[in-house]
């Protein structure tokens, strides 16, 4: 029963490929819906085992941890699928659902060879995802797949290192303490967005279709913070990691002006909040991370589901081209605001009732310093994602712009997920009580909605106030891929023009030795060479005798 | 393109809501930092349990930060098309 729980995508993934009509909208809502009924049914235990080169694979595990993040990437799909009813190209629906079957496969895995293979087959069917927009998707799609395909060959080290020191192949709590752990810790990191190569994501999932960043922002961030936080929780190096990446988030969606850029590079802030909290590895900071993720998998594609309403009615992604959409768009203007109100962790929203179990946390354990920026990074957070976004917009200067609301479908996937966003966030029991880790936290005291309302609106002033440094310009910030973007490019005609003289002089010194060899041989085989020399019979026939002679003479003695 | 007449727009963004908004963002802004003699603070570290604590540390955090990616685009913005074509 189990191993239906990520075949259901995968196969309705292939399906889609020939379906058309009704047919196929019957699929995109029907596998997710089957999905979840699966995740929520089926019982718990290890799975059934199956012998594979002398070892025992058990490749699906169903746990509470795994059923958590199973339920939040189910509904992802089911959302994403309800949004994208309207996608013509199948190639990236088809893609989007086996992508989502294997992020469940991921989830499931009990052992690491199934973990590896369900990790590459993400690896390429986001790519397609991405490679479906055409375009400039294609060169973002390349460099994405490279990033995650260096990723790949990480993981399969690491793990082939860590089979043949342990002799296990099981997937559970590891600590980086062999070169072979480091290296799938490292494997794990890339997906999650972690310096240095952060960059991937605000360099390749913009570049997506309106549906197709919906899959993208669900599944491979939220799947490496899961298997982060069942291999490596405690593991105090991802406090510094995590943190480095909430700043690096904040600091870069300051100063972007792409909207879906913006929300790229929010994803790799909300992902550097629960690598901090996997870091700190107390019950309550893992629990947080864990919520966190949930609740980051729904309001992150409610806020990437209406901006791609915004690029799929207008065709742009520049804040500087857009503006004062919410006189025609309300119906998106107030999924984007509750989703932003969601991620920047509002009273009575699923941001609230998670993010503050890692913040809490840090302070229980004694992070003073941990404490500190992890409470600058929530106001942060409401800067750049909570009302940048949304402001840019939605508000600010009149663009001129008047789009209609997206059809239905699209409303419908969002109008689903900012009502799960509020059910999360105004009956946080229900969604503890899903959590493996028992906790009992009370988010709605006086002390929590007083001091959050307090950091959260004076955000807010600061935002207004500065408004005039947030102007947008038509610019982009350069990241470290500038290394391969660029400097590898620049590198690689650099050496082409230096070498030219090189490879000129050795052509020159190649052409003159050839020539003194020809010369040669011309002096010994040409036409007035002593081999081609006419030779007169007389002193052949000469020579010839002086041979028999000779002969004759060694003959008789 | 002419501009309308200050009325003709949506009434969102007509200057006297802009400014009854300003008025209840304020009065808003001011009760949540009264509400701190009210609520009881719980303090592990110190400085969070001063007066006002999230008010004023949100509102510089974000000046820093805003003026923090500023320093930094002023060393790291290029143009949108920067990546475009061979890069020359």
């Amino acid at each position: 029963m189990a191993g239906l729980i990520p075949f259901t995508l995968i196969s309705a993934g292939a399906l889609l490929s020939f379906l058309r009509g009704t047919e196929r909208s019957a699929v995109m809502v029907g596998a997710p819906i089957l999905t979840l009924i699966l995740v929520t049914l089926v019982p718990e235990g290890p799975g059934p085992t199956v012998a594979w080169l002398g070892y025992e694979l058990t490749p699906f595990r169903l746990d509470q941890l795994a059923r958590f993040f199973a339920i939040a990437f189910s509904i992802a799909a089911l959302a994403g699928g309800i949004f994208a009813l309207r996608q013509e190209r199948s190639a990236e629906l088809a893609a989007a659902f086996v992508y989502g079957g294997a992020t469940l496969g991921v989830v499931m895995a009990g052992d690491l060879v199934t973990l590896f293979v369900f990790w590459e087959v993400m690896a390429i069917a986001s790519a397609i995802v991405i490679w479906s927009a055409g375009g400039s998707a294609l060169a973002a799609g390349q460099r994405y797949i490279l990033v995650h395909l260096l990723g790949g060959v990480l993981l399969m080290a690491g793990i082939a290192g860590h089979i043949a020191e342990t002799g296990s192949l099981e997937f559970g709590p590891m600590v980086a303490d062999s070169p072979a752990r480091v290296l799938i810790l490292l494997a794990f990191l890339i997906n999650a967005g972690a310096p240095p190569l952060s960059a991937w994501m605000p360099d390749a999932y913009p570049e997506s279709s309106w549906s197709g960043m919906v899959f993208l922002s669900a599944f491979t961030t939220k799947v490496a913070l899961y298997v982060l936080l069942r291999g490596f929780a405690g593991e105090e190096i991802l406090i510094w990691v995590g943190l480095y990446m909430t700043f690096y988030g904040i600091v870069y969606a300051l100063l972007e002006n792409d909207m879906r850029r913006i929300l790229a590079y929010s994803s790799v802030n909300q992902v550097g909040i629960m690598v901090v909290g996997v870091g700190i590895g107390t019950g309550a900071t893992l629990a947080g991370a864990a919520a966190l993720a949930f609740a980051h998998v729904i309001f992150k594609v409610l806020l990437v589901m209406s901006a791609g309403a915004v690029l799929y009615a207008t065709g742009k992604r520049r804040c500087t081209d857009l503006g004062g959409l919410f006189r025609t768009m309300p119906f998106t203007t107030v999924a984007a605001i509750v989703g932003a109100l969601a991620i920047s962790a509002f009273p009575l929203t699923s941001g609230f009732v998670s993010k503050s179990l890692i913040t809490d946390g840090s302070a229980a354990v004694g992070l003073k310093w941990v404490f500190y920026l992890l409470t600058a990074a929530s106001a942060g957070v409401f800067l750049h994602a909570g009302i940048k976004f949304p402001w840019f917009v939605f508000f600010a200067k009149d663009s001129g712009l008047r789009p209609p609301d997206p059809p239905t479908s699209m409303r419908v996937g969002m109008g689903l997920c900012a009502a799960l966003c509020l059910l999360i966030g105004i009956f946080p029991g229900a969604f503890y009580a899903l959590l493996p880790w028992q906790i009992d936290f009370h988010p709605y005291t006086a002390d929590h909605v007083v001091s959050q309302l307090q950091l959260l609106l004076f955000s807010g002033l600061a935002f207004f106030l500065l408004l005039g440094w947030m102007k947008r310009t038509n610019t982009i910030t350069l990241d470290l891929d500038w290394l391969w973007r660029r400097a590898g490019s620049v590198l690689a005609r650099e050496f082409d023009l230096r070498g030219m003289s090189v490879r000129l002089a050795l052509a020159r010194r190649a052409s003159k030795a050839g020539a003194l060899i020809l010369r040669a041989v011309y002096r010994s085989y040409g036409p007035n060479g002593i081999l081609a020399r006419p030779w007169p019979t007389g002193g052949m026939a000469f020579w010839t005798t002086v041979l028999l002679a000779a002969y004759l003479i060694l003959y008789y003695f | 393109m002419a501009s309308p007449p200050p009325d003709s727009d949506h009434w969102l963004v007509r200057p006297a809501t802009i400014r009854r908004l300003w008025i209840g963002f304020i009065a808003i802004l001011a009760l949540t930092v009264l509400a701190d003699f009210l609520v009881e603070r719980h303090t592990i570290f110190g400085l969070e349990g001063t007066f006002g604590f999230d008010a004023w540390f949100g509102f510089i955090a974000c000046v820093v930060l805003v003026a923090l990616s500023k320093a930094l685009g002023a060393f790291l913005k290029r143009s949108d098309r920067y990546y475009d074509g061979n890069g020359s």
